[in-house]
């Protein structure tokens, strides 16, 4: 319910405008046309979070009422307010604040991974910088590489702190803060810690954010290309769900735009000798998850189940709930999945030394780098996956292919896992795991065919959800939470024992992998990750299977591999262990 | 112990206080920072011995005060009733001041102060730096034992409090502070009476009342100095601000470094809550009021005081953008009043003379008095409290006395690193919140530093900038790297490896960084360099063009060819033979300064 | 694996049982209290390390990177070990234009060392503080707690020399 809010009136260049009490100059501004750069300031309204520390001054206006500069961003409209956005004082003001961003910057934007998607380097252009003129000593922080999945270089940072923001405020890991202060201000982990030695989960949020090239995904792309070029590598790739709606993104498309058949052809293209969908693994961990869940019920075991597809909230429970090891499910993520059917099944089936098979996976996220990485995901010397690139670097990697994308004929996966289902595409968005697992465990549960696939209970946005499924006569209580911030509330709800569930999925991206730390940059604007949601949602209604069960190919792979779900082939390679991990 | 819990409690126990048995003689030794580090201790407990060792005890007594104000020529020492006062004690001086004073009733001339003809004035109030003042901050700072709440309470002490709480009320205390014209002494000159009044009006089951006593200015002392000279006078201000903005909890928030003065606060903390004077039902009313120290940990900017309210609640010391002001949300979300250790001990005296004697004293828009912390070059270095509206020639050669040896007073620099010169031609200015932002100045705090024709001012501007790029919290950009790109401009112009260009940046970036920073910092960072790029740009001039000689020279009309120089000179840059006129080889020298404290005649001139 | 500088077991332990016992005995908010902690945390001993950051901060369920940020925000916390001797010389306004900035050069000089650094035989540490409020002496020295007043280059070596090597006298 939304009380009747007071209305104000102000004068924005000229211009009258009534808005409600509240509502920021910026936001004013907007209303009438007007527009103001910012820079610091992230509005992720439905995610919960605003950086309004009003900190970098580059949107500054002023306040003809008071004769002074306020930052548009963070102040609110006040009754009679005149404000002058383009006045000598404020454009002057702002171009200082400018400058002297880029006198303590490298400025090296010809190979800078955020070339042309830096918005440090727009607003040098949309300000029309052409000389600094106030030159000095610059930061010379060490950068951190030592990490599988993040980069850092402290020097491209303009102490925006929206990373800190993320981080904190969002999913509570606080893994960064401003140290020092004065002009030795750097945003860095605790003691300037490597990455690779915090409680980082490596979710990439803080990527996602970060306006600069401070930031960014530690790249693969080079190793891929030296392994696509050695004759003797058999290189296989496999795409995650999140990836299809988001990727042509890069291209030019709208926001949630399907492309399936386009990034198949665009791989194949760079040379791949066989594209699979991570669609297939998510059937099959939708199977042995149900299997596993079915069996607790049955036999009285740990209750809740939680998902454990999401390797950034893998990293989260080892790291902030020790203590809880025993009740997130067993079953590996399904990109691990198809990495280790690839080295196995496929490999045998096509009479290929499995140390020749080089598995490259697609991902929305960064953590999946770091989750290749995990040395309990090595059996026999190699990796169940070798690299993996985010949906920007495949992108990257089509430009740099010089393939037209726009121009692509659709092409399909592979076989033996280029099947998938409409269950598998949910994985994609906060709430499409548990939907996808109640569709299999009902018919499994039940022995009857489910005719309503569609859990309308189970999507959406908020934050933390709650449901009742109703299987038979069991009475299944589901919690979905993404972001990790809501997480930690639910799990330390579950440590007082204050609240009760079967099975909760987590995603630790805000939206799940649609707003993965590896995707094409939403520049704040968050309405571009319910587009992809529901693009995705989309592909699910358009397939022809809509669940994991009936997925063919899967069944094959039982068949004439693992034998049944939770049969020790399966064990051995679908599934895990956690470790208790410090918390720093 | 005594609870005090009514009015007639708190009278009564003044009248027992003044009806005790008086000592003939009293020895006032001041205990305040400056003279402590001259050994005031030791000399208060070498004093007590000889007086007991000669059974004077009984009659003659020693009492330890807070800051007598004169620093400069401390430790000081006032002997009462007749005031004799003895300067710059030493330990040697002890026996002296007993035999000969105390014992057989001979002043000892050598200790006493010198006016500026030589003649020997004994009695404090006869010396010409106290005259000019008046006293209502600093009314019991260096009178009272601020150890002795006794003697808080024969100076009228808590009486402001009991009269408010038990028959007036919180409208009533606004009303008055209101009518005062009171401004806050922290800097800003807000009128307070309107502070707590915004404050009163929020509705809030949890309110704040917040002391700043982060006292950053460097080269200010007046809070420490009210603290510990004066600490129950806080106390019951602080209660007061309470009870009229309705809070229950009060907080002071005090610099590390000043761990001395947290003592003698901690104790009349203590006491006053045995008293009644804090705690549960104060006085007997159903009013209650707790106060307790938070700690700050080296940072000028926590003296702003949303960074001090961060601070308090245990994170890094950044400013936060207002609004939204304290008064609505300060620390823990709460509506809280945050107010200058001055300007709070000015309320429990206006309460008592009444809001129309207050007003009476000072300028229009400036009431009452405001303290300074003289210091620099200047002869008369110590606390100054005078009326609003006092000129800066009073200041400087009425209180102050003028240059030490006489040389010419270039400028006073005025509210620390964010304010700036004042140049002799401004001297007749009246001292009032208006008349110096009038002047492109501030009130500051009251840090008052006198500088001399010796001080080369792009120093003294670099100076305030290297101070403020090293405070600056780091939170925003014009002040994070604005501020430290000033300081290096000013550097490269002091190396004379600027260029004329330099004066030209030095000035849109001042005034930029000004425009553009967050909070007061950053604000006000620029004005040392601003003001005295106004008022002595031939200096930047000079390093700007680089025409300025940064070396040592021989003044060939006064040297005597005495060779102390050259056999000083570490470089041995000077030649000359004995009874000749010296040289100094101007390539060669470091700048050191070496012959110039060695010259006998003054012979040597500073680049 | 957790890097040894953070590996709070080389702490010793009776020092480690007072923090905690103080950090324990504390009413209300104790995260509000991270500067107090903090505090009490390097007068037991003597700077801050990061083990004893990490410490404070498993203590008061803080993030160490938070704890970090405000131990390096202010200037009174020390991440190095500091000399059995402060030496802090006063660059407040009124020292300064009395001649600090010489005073501090001559201090550094006759120690051969720098700011904030201890020098080789772990006696002293020399910094710059803010005014101490005794500007009245400007400029003002300290050595521990032992103030020193109008103190000028000349006087320099006479007051290292009471904390010299062996000749070191209790205060
Ligand atoms: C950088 C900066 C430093 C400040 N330092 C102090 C200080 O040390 N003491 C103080 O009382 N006010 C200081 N202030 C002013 C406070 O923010 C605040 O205005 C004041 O405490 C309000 O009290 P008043 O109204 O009694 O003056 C400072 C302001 C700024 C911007
Ligand atoms: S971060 Fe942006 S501005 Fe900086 S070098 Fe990279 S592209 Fe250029
Ligand atoms: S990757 Fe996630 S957990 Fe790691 S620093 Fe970034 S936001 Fe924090
Ligand atoms: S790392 Fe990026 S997001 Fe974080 S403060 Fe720096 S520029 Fe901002
Ligand atoms: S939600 Fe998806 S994109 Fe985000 S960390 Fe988890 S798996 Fe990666
Ligand atoms: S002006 Fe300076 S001190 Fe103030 S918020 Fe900005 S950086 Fe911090
Ligand atoms: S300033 Fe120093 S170096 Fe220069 S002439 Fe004098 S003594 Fe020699
Ligand atoms: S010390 Fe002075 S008088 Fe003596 S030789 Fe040098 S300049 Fe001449
Ligand atoms: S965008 Fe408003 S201050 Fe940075
Ligand atoms: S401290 Fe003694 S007179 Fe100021
Ligand atoms: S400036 Fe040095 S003590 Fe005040």
């Amino acid at each position: 319910m939304k009380l009747l809010s007071k209305m104000v009136n102000c004068t924005i260049n000229n211009k009258s405008i009534n808005v409600e009490a509240g509502t920021t100059v910026l936001e004013a501004a907007k209303k009438v046309g007007i527009h103001i750069p910012t820079l610091c300031h992230l509005d992720l309204h439905d995610v919960g979070v605003v950086n309004q520390n009003a900190n970098c001054r580059i949107c500054l206006v002023e306040n003809e009422s008071r004769g002074n500069l306020i930052p548009s961003c963070a102040e609110k409209v006040t009754d009679g307010m005149v404000i002058q956005t383009d006045s000598i004082k404020a454009v002057m003001a702002r171009r200082t604040s400018l400058e002297l961003i880029l006198s303590n910057h490298p400025k090296d934007c010809l190979t800078c991974v955020k070339n042309l998607d830096c918005e440090l380097q727009s607003l040098a252009s949309e300000m029309n910088i052409k000389e600094i003129r106030y030159q000095g000593e610059m930061m010379n922080h060490p950068k951190d590489f030592t990490s599988p999945a993040i980069e850092k270089d402290s020097n491209k940072c303009i102490m925006c702190r929206r990373c800190v923001t993320m981080c904190d405020e969002v999913q509570t890991v606080g893994i960064l803060s401003p140290l020092n202060r004065g002009f030795d201000v750097v945003v860095a982990t605790a003691f300037h810690l490597d990455f690779n030695d915090t409680s980082c989960t490596y979710c990439g949020q803080c990527v996602s954010v970060c306006p600069t090239a401070a930031l960014a995904e530690k790249t693969s792309t080079p190793s891929i290309w030296r392994r696509l070029n050695d004759p003797q590598k058999h290189v296989v790739v496999q795409i995650a769900p999140a990836v299809r709606v988001a990727l042509a993104e890069e291209f030019g498309y709208e926001p949630g735009h399907i492309s399936t058949g386009k990034i198949v052809s665009a791989l194949k293209r760079i040379g791949f000798d066989a594209v699979f969908d991570t669609n297939f693994g998510a059937d099959l961990t939708i199977i042995e998850e149900a299997h596993e869940l079915i069996e607790r019920i049955e036999t009285g075991g740990h209750l809740p189940m939680l998902t454990s597809c999401c390797p950034a909230w893998v990293q989260f429970f080892e790291h902030q709930f020790p203590d809880l090891l025993d009740i997130p499910s067993s079953c590996k993520s399904p990109q691990q999945m198809v990495g280790a059917i690839s080295k196995t099944y496929y490999a045998e089936k096509k009479g290929i030394d499995p140390k020749d098979i080089v598995m490259v996976s697609l991902m929305p996220c960064v953590a999946k780098k770091a989750e290749a990485a995990r040395l309990e995901f090595t059996r026999d010397g190699y990796p169940d996956v070798d690299f993996v690139m985010t949906t920007r670097e495949a992108a990257k990697m089509i430009k740099e292919a010089a393939i037209e994308f726009k121009q692509l004929k659709d092409q399909s996966f592979d076989d033996l896992m280029g099947e998938s289902t409409g269950a598998a595409a949910l994985f994609g968005t906060t709430g499409g795991v548990i939907e996808a697992a109640c569709r299999t465990a009902y018919e499994s549960i039940t022995g009857k065919e489910l005719k309503n696939v569609e859990f309308d209970e189970l999507r959406g946005f908020d934050g933390v959800r709650k449901a009742t499924i109703k299987i038979g006569d069991l009475d299944l209580s589901i919690g979905i939470t993404h972001g990790l911030g809501n997480t930690r509330k639910l799990l330390e709800a579950i440590r007082r024992k204050e609240v009760k569930f079967d099975a909760i999925e987590i995603m630790a991206c805000p939206g799940g992998c649609i707003g993965g730390g590896g995707q094409p940059y939403h520049h704040g604007n968050i309405d571009i990750l319910k587009k992809r949601q529901q693009a995705l949602y989309k592909i699910d209604r358009h397939a022809m299977i809509r669940k994991s069960h009936d997925n063919e190919m899967v069944q094959a792979l039982y068949e004439h591999f693992l034998k049944e779900p939770g049969s020790d082939i399966a064990h051995r390679l679908l599934h895990t262990k956690y470790q208790p991990k410090e918390r720093i | 112990m005594l609870l005090v819990n009514s009015l007639n409690d708190l009278k009564q126990w003044k009248k027992n206080v003044l009806k005790r048995k008086k000592y003939t003689m009293t020895l006032v030794v001041c205990a305040g920072t400056s003279c402590l580090s001259s050994e005031s201790d030791l000399i208060i407990a070498m004093l007590k011995n000889a007086i007991e060792k000669n059974q004077l005890d009984a009659e003659i007594q020693v009492k330890p005060v807070g800051c007598l104000r004169f620093c400069g020529i401390g430790p000081l020492i006032v002997i009462e009733p007749d005031q004799t006062t003895y300067m710059k004690v030493t330990l040697k001086d002890v026996d002296d001041i007993v035999k000969l004073h105390l014992i057989q009733g001979e002043v000892v001339e050598r200790l006493l102060y010198r006016g500026d003809n030589d003649e020997l004035i004994s009695t404090i109030t006869e010396i010409p730096f106290y005259k000019k003042q008046r006293r209502i901050a600093l009314k019991n700072v260096g009178l009272i034992d601020p150890r002795d709440i006794d003697e808080y309470i024969a100076h009228d002490g808590y009486l402001a409090l009991g009269k408010s709480i038990l028959s007036s009320t919180p409208e009533a205390v606004i009303d008055t502070l209101k009518q005062s014209g009171l401004r806050g002494r922290g800097g800003g000159g807000f009128p307070t009476g309107l502070k707590w009044a915004y404050t009163a009006a929020v509705k809030s089951n949890e309110k704040y009342v917040i002391c700043n006593a982060d006292e950053g200015d460097p080269g200010a002392f007046m809070d420490r100095s009210i603290i510990e000279g004066d600490p129950h006078a806080l106390i019951e201000a602080m209660t007061l601000a309470g009870y009229a903005i309705g809070a229950d909890q009060g907080y002071v928030y005090i610099r590390a470094e000043y761990a001395i003065s947290i003592e003698p606060l901690e104790l009349a903390l203590k006491t006053s809550k045995e008293h009644g004077f804090l705690g549960k039902n104060i006085l007997g009313s159903d009013f209650s009021f707790n106060i307790d120290i938070k700690l700050g940990a080296g940072a000028f900017v926590c003296g702003e005081e949303t960074a001090l309210i961060r601070s308090m609640e245990g994170h890094r010391g950044e400013p936060d953008k207002k609004p939204p002001f304290p008064s609505e949300s300060g620390f823990r979300g709460k509506p809280s009043v945050v107010n200058n250790v001055e300007t709070f001990v000015n309320v429990p005296v206006i309460i008592r003379e009444g809001a129309a004697w207050f007003s009476s004293i000072g300028t229009d828009n400036s009431k009452g008095t405001k303290v300074f912390a003289l210091a620099g070059n200047i002869k008369n270095i110590g606390l100054v409290e005078v009326p609003m509206g006092t000129t800066f020639r009073e200041i400087v050669y009425d209180v102050g006395g003028g240059h030490p040896n006489g040389k010419k007073i270039k400028g006073v620099q005025i509210g620390g690193p964010s304010g700036g010169v004042i140049t002799e031609d401004y001297f007749d200015t009246p001292i009032d919140y208006d008349s110096l932002t009038a002047i492109g100045a501030m009130m500051g705090s009251g840090g008052m530093i006198v500088m001399d024709e010796d001080n080369d001012m792009v120093e003294i501007a670099k100076f305030y900038l290297d101070f403020t790029q090293e405070e600056s919290c780091g939170k925003c950009t014009p002040c994070r790297i604005g501020t430290k790109r000033m300081y290096e401009i000013l550097e490269r112009l002091v190396n004379m490896e600027g260029d004329p260009k330099d004066l030209e940046r030095l000035e849109t970036l001042g005034i930029n960084i000004k425009n553009a920073s967050l909070c007061g910092l950053g604000q006000t960072a620029p004005n040392p360099v601003l003001s005295t790029m106004q008022f002595f740009r031939e200096e930047y001039e000079a390093y700007a063009y680089r025409t300025k000689r940064t070396t040592y020279a021989v003044d060939a009309k006064k040297c005597i060819g005495c060779t102390k120089c050259a056999r000083v000179c570490p470089v041995q840059c000077i030649e000359g033979k004995v009874r000749e006129v010296h040289r100094v080889i101007e390539s060669d020298c470091i700048a050191c300064g070496a012959c110039y404290e060695a010259c006998p005649v003054d012979a040597i001139i500073k680049p | 694996m957790i890097p040894n500088i953070l590996d709070s077991k080389s702490l010793d332990k009776d020092l480690l049982r007072k923090l905690s016992d103080y950090i324990n005995g504390l009413e209300g908010d104790k995260q509000e209290q991270l500067i107090h902690v903090l505090h009490k945390a390097q007068e037991l001993f003597g700077y801050l390390p990061y083990n004893l950051q990490l410490f404070v901060a498993r203590k008061l369920d803080l993030s160490g990177a938070k704890v970090n940020g405000v131990v390096t925000f202010y200037s009174f916390f020390n991440e190095e070990p500091t000399g059995k001797y402060t030496v802090s010389v006063c660059m407040g306004t009124a020292c300064f234009v009395k001649g600090a900035e010489k005073v501090l050069n001559r201090i550094l000089n006759s120690l051969s060392t720098e700011k904030n650094k201890i020098t080789e035989d772990g006696l002293f540490t020399v910094k710059d503080v803010r005014c101490i409020g005794a500007c009245g002496l400007a400029p003002i020295v300290t050595v521990n707690e032992k103030v020193y007043g109008n103190v000028t280059v000349g006087d320099v070596e006479k007051i290292l020399e009471k904390y010299r090597g062996d000749r070191v006298v209790s205060e």
